[in-house]
């Protein structure tokens, strides 16, 4: 029985590897799905494509953002510490088998542009 | 072969008699639609709809109106799913599978809570983040939007204010208090940069929609039909994290197949009912739907284009910010463009719907 691409991804995950799929072209996929994609794992360096804070009601804001890995796919996740602006480089961080992100103090002078289509 | 919406109605709305069932609404809404046009169920044939509330909704549409039809559809697509049975009950009716097709909506989600009339269907790889959906999509398009067309709060705001100017002027709107930009900018934040008054209602409703061909609706002497010109859906992705650009919706797909079957352009559109889930959908749209170039759907809102007395009224009844908002707005919209063509001396009307979090775009182009 092929293993499902969520096992795939925690597995990965479970050391602190964030695990994504290539097509037979060679472009990232994310979400991961079934149908002859090979698995790489990512550097874990991106910048922030889009972010919002999230007030629910009785609750603290919290960070939701979207970022693009360097690699060329698209995920959502947190980043953590002070809020950050679009475009900003940031690095993963891991966090009970969840990975964030935090400005990546290695190019935090570097904002990336917008994104082609 | 010519359809026609031969009869429009709206079930009641706002907030229903107690008790009341999704399956009453689009009973009753389909009632008096078949009512205005001289019909019982008993005539029907062609079923379709959906409900977040019902996922067999034609099938619970046929029970409640004890119709056996031939052709029963209940594709869901989200809000502009009214839209997409429009497009697909005329294509059932020009390739003879069904004569008479009803589609119904109906939603109680303010009696009985949008939490339980709208179970949100989490991305396996979203939820740890726990994303307010789906508010949180649409709040990260408009931040997008922000970053690469310089788009401003101010002009998010101008749309929710243009459609209380509408709502103003409409006794059947749920609000009706003047409504200022800076009142949109004081309101509560709910997810960064958009507030609660860039969010549609919470309200229950429901409408229907009769079709059959054009020689069909004379023979039963039904001669205010309105046409459908041309009509078309489309959809890009399920989940906000694998839509390909945040700020590129496929609408302009919807929006080009639907100008194209009717051989018009934006040039010909007299008003627009443009999905107004949050602010800054009916911006994407203005853009994608070809009605200006991308990025300037902020200035073209803020000019008051859309308002009453502007250059393209938009949402005239209010729209889902002011008029109601029943969960899938799509039926709504398209009653509005019917009223707005029998009654208001439109020529072309378009009715844009949009479904999930930008996932789903469905365009109709109507006429008289």
């Amino acid at each position: 029985m092929e293993p499902s691409p969520a096992a795939v991804v925690a597995e990965h995950a479970a050391h602190g590897r964030l695990a994504f799929q290539r097509d037979r072209e060679g472009r990232a996929v994310w979400p991961p799905r079934v149908g002859g994609f090979t698995w790489a794992v990512s550097a874990g360096r991106g910048a922030v494509y889009a972010s919002t804070t999230a007030r629910p009601r009785g609750e603290e804001p919290y960070d939701v953002s979207l970022i693009d890995l360097d690699e060329g796919f698209r995920i959502m996740s947190r980043v953590v510490g002070a809020p950050v602006a679009i475009g900003t480089r940031v690095r993963a961080v891991w966090q009970d088998g969840l990975v964030l992100f935090e400005a990546d103090p290695d190019r935090s002078a570097e904002v990336a542009g917008p994104s082609p289509r | 072969m010519s359809v026609v919406i031969a009869g429009a109605a709206e079930s009641d709305l706002g907030q229903v008699a107690p008790g009341t069932t999704p399956e009453d609404l689009m009973a009753q809404a389909s009632l008096r639609a078949l009512a205005a046009c001289g019909l019982t169920p008993a005539d029907v044939d062609g079923l379709f709809a959906a409900s977040t509330q019902l996922p067999w909704a034609s099938v619970s549409l046929g029970q409640a109106l004890r119709t056996r039809p031939r052709y029963s559809d209940s594709t869901q697509l989200g809000g502009g799913s009214a839209l997409a049975h429009l497009h697909h009950a005329r294509t059932a009716i020009a390739a003879g599978a069904c004569d008479v097709a009803l589609i119904a909506y109906g939603s109680t989600q303010r009696s009985v809570g949008r939490a339980a009339a709208s179970v949100q269907e989490r991305d396996l790889y979203e939820a740890p983040y726990r994303p307010p959906l789906p508010i949180a999509a649409y709040a990260l398009a408009a931040a997008r939007h922000m970053h690469e067309f310089g788009t401003t709060p101010k002009q998010l705001a101008a749309v929710a204010v243009s459609a209380r100017a509408w709502a103003q002027g409409n006794e059947r709107a749920w609000v009706r208090e003047e409504l200022t930009v800076d009142d949109v900018l004081a309101a509560p934040r709910v997810c960064d940069p958009l507030g609660v008054r860039d969010c549609c209602l919470v309200t229950d409703g429901g409408g229907a929609l009769v079709l059959m061909a054009e020689e069909r609706a004379h023979a039963l002497g039904l001669t205010e039909g309105v046409r459908v010109l041309g009509v078309a859906e489309a959809h890009s992705h399920r989940h906000i994290t694998a839509m390909p650009s945040l700020v590129h919706t496929a609408a302009s797909e919807s929006g080009a197949r639907a100008f194209a079957e009717a051989g018009l352009g934006v040039g010909d559109v007299d008003s627009a009912q443009l999905y107004d889930a949050f602010t800054i959908t009916p911006i994407l749209f203005l853009e994608d739907l070809g009605f200006c170039a991308k990025g300037d759907g902020g200035p073209l809102a803020e000019s008051g284009a859309l308002a009453p007395g502007g250059v393209l009224p938009t949402n005239t009844n209010g729209g889902g910010l002011s008029y109601q908002h029943p969960g899938m707005n799509g039926m709504l919209m398209l009653i509005e463009a019917v009223r707005r063509l029998r009654e208001e001396g439109d020529e072309v009307a378009l009715v844009h719907g949009n479904g999930g979090v930008l996932s789903t775009q469905c365009t109709a182009i109507l006429g008289r």
